[in-house]
């Protein structure tokens, strides 16, 4: 198998090494069993809670036990309509909520990020490298050891349990400034010299000539942190616990202890919460695939 | 990185005006002023702040700092048995987890980089798990892992009688393992396959040149070429896996059980703080410990791969 895999970027000129057409046929059919094998593992668990989703009551419990089916045998929208009208269960508001959270500091992310980040790569000030290597130096600190001051932080400025509390810890990331610096360092400088010697300031520049070309990044950025926001569990789950303002997760959590065997309900909830993400998926797949080298991993 | 640091201080202006630096000095600051005052307070400070709060009795309601009590807590900690119990379930799951999703994230690599159709569409199919959360995970795979679900109804069809899985303390852990590895091991692999990319061709071609077979060069050139991609893999997977919560605290329903077979360490840092009276304190030693574990591994492994890569 590894020969195929060395074969990489080799040229297709017969060499010393290479193999016969028979086992290069035979190691091909190997990778593509590997890798369809995997796609299926990988996409199985998301198609069976579809299935189960789209499956009424009934046939979910009959197949807890012999009579078991793959695919619904009728169809009905009743888990999803049915989400919406639980008495201990405000899923809509959990939506907003979630939907205002990851908007807010979305946007408030991309401001922060942008100004440090242009200021960091582009305007020479005493101590920028240091500060700069120093916010840099921060992102290898684990997380975990900002849930408690962070939490007595909160307590002592009276932002448990409302909206502040869940966005303003989160709007200035090291990993933003990073990307964003990493971005304006590699446009060139001519255009923002050529407005500079029409006389305007680093202000303007920034807003009319860099802002504008800065797209991508925060495209990226963008995507990174609604994402990140609307998926994290353990800050809100310490932030919040007045179920008007859980955030989506903190509700699918509280939905696993409140309606334990009702399948059809978890299964609705939860593929509906990953809905705007793989929209986004869907529309901007390189600005994910491309940012992720630099990201760290969600816990 | 030096690099382009340096590129950017030739890249002042040329007229080099005296006024001009020094309005830039200021329009640098305020530039970075307003990120710089958040960041430090809820992210620079809450570091030094979580290490001083080690060092406290403090009150979980009220949030009243009761008593200065210096080391304490980290003994009360390190000898509590949960603690203990959390301890050695999170090394487990992280050597496998870390381990498996490696390994298959590198040979997964390997194949997807090679003469194949349909690449981009491997990429995209193997990343698709990492972008949903992790508790939307947690209550698919309880669904997964049910007794009469997916895995044991595809059992069936070979007449195996599967285990209750997440209800059974030797498989509750195992369990939650296979859910992080069908997790992570798509983002790891788009992190080889970039660097897959950047190794020279040449390379492979002189090594064919001199008789190499498949397997020599990739051991020979793949392998050690990826030394620094793997430490920074590791290093994520480090990270991420020492500080796993969200999938055994939904999987579990917030008990840590079966008897405590998915007790994690930042789980018992939960436990102590929210679950307790008096407990922040105590929480935040652990948290001090779990750091000083995770440094440690880190720069262990940092010279166990001998790299000189800097990211």
């Amino acid at each position: 198998m590894a020969t195929s895999f060395a074969k990489v970027n080799a040229p297709a000129v017969k060499m010393p090494g290479d193999t016969s057409p028979l086992v290069r046929t035979l190691l091909k059919v190997l990778a593509y069993t590997l890798l369809i094998g995997f796609t299926v593992i990988e996409f199985v668990p998301f198609l069976w809670a579809l299935s189960t989703s789209l499956k009424p009551e009934l046939e979910i419990n009959a197949g807890l036990g012999q009579n078991f089916t793959w695919l619904p045998k009728s169809l009905t929208l009743d888990s999803y309509i049915g989400l919406f009208s639980l008495d201990q269960a405000p899923f809509a508001r959990w939506y907003l909520n979630s939907a205002i959270v990851g908007v807010v500091t979305t946007l408030l992310t991309l401001f922060f990020a942008a100004t440090s980040g242009y200021a960091f790569a582009r305007i020479p000030f005493p101590g920028r490298d240091f500060i700069f290597l120093s916010i840099l130096g921060t992102m290898m600190i684990p997380g975990v050891i900002t849930i408690i001051p962070i939490y007595i932080l909160l307590g002592k400025l009276g932002l448990i349990n409302s909206y502040p509390g869940l966005i303003l810890p989160f709007m200035v990331t090291a990993f933003g400034i990073f990307l964003m610096r990493q971005f304006f360092v590699a446009i060139p400088l001519e255009l923002e010299e050529a407005a500079r010697v029409d006389g305007a300031n680093r202000f303007r520049t920034f807003w009319q000539v860099v802002m504008p070309l800065a797209r991508p990044a925060l495209s990226a950025l963008t995507i990174f942190t609604f994402m990140g926001r609307w998926n994290d569990f353990l800050m809100p789950l310490i932030i919040v616990n007045d179920k008007d303002l859980y955030t989506l997760p903190l509700g699918m959590a509280s939905f696993r202890g409140l309606y334990k065997t009702d399948w059809g309900l978890l299964m609705s909830g939860s593929l509906l919460i990953m809905i705007p993400i793989v929209i986004m998926y869907v529309f901007f797949q390189r600005y994910f695939i491309e940012g992720i080298s630099y990201t760290g991993l969600k816990g | 990185m030096a690099r382009t640091i340096e590129q950017t201080k030739v890249g002042v202006s040329s007229t080099g005006r005296l006024r001009e630096k020094s309005f830039d000095k200021w329009a640098g600051y305020a530039f970075i002023a307003p990120a710089m005052f958040f960041f430090t307070v809820f992210t620079v400070f809450p570091v030094i702040f979580g290490a001083y709060l080690s060092l406290w009795k403090i009150k979980t309601a009220g949030l009243e700092f009761l008593s200065f009590t210096g080391f304490d807590n980290f003994s009360t900690m390190l000898g509590s048995e949960d603690f203990q119990i959390g301890l050695w379930n999170t090394a487990r799951f992280s050597f496998f987890v870390v381990t498996i999703q490696t390994v298959v994230a590198l040979l997964l690599a390997v194949t997807v980089n090679s003469k194949i159709r349909g690449k981009a569409f491997f990429r995209t199919a193997f990343f698709f798990p990492s972008i949903s959360s992790s508790v939307v995970i947690s209550i698919i795979f309880l669904w997964v892992f049910n007794k009469f679900g997916l895995i044991n109804n595809f059992l069936s069809i070979f007449g195996i009688n599967g285990p209750t899985w997440i209800d059974d303390p030797k498989t509750a852990l195992p369990s939650i393992m296979g859910l992080n590895i069908w997790t992570t091991s798509g983002t790891m692999m788009i992190i080889y396959l970039a660097a897959l990319g950047d190794i020279p061709a040449h390379l492979y071609e002189a090594a064919s040149v001199d008789g190499a077979t498949g397997i020599q060069k990739f051991f020979g050139i793949t392998v050690p070429l990826l030394t620094p991609t793997t430490f920074f893999v590791v290093s994520l997977g480090l990270i991420g896996t020492f500080q796993v919560f969200d999938q055994a605290f939904v999987i579990s329903n917030g008990s840590g059980g079966p008897e405590k077979s998915t007790l994690t360490v930042v789980f018992t840092i939960y436990n102590q703080a929210f679950k307790e009276r008096n407990g922040l304190g105590l929480a935040a030693a652990g948290a001090v410990i779990l750091f000083v574990i995770i440094f440690t591994l880190t720069l262990i492994q940092r010279r166990f791969l001998k790299t000189e890569q800097q990211y």
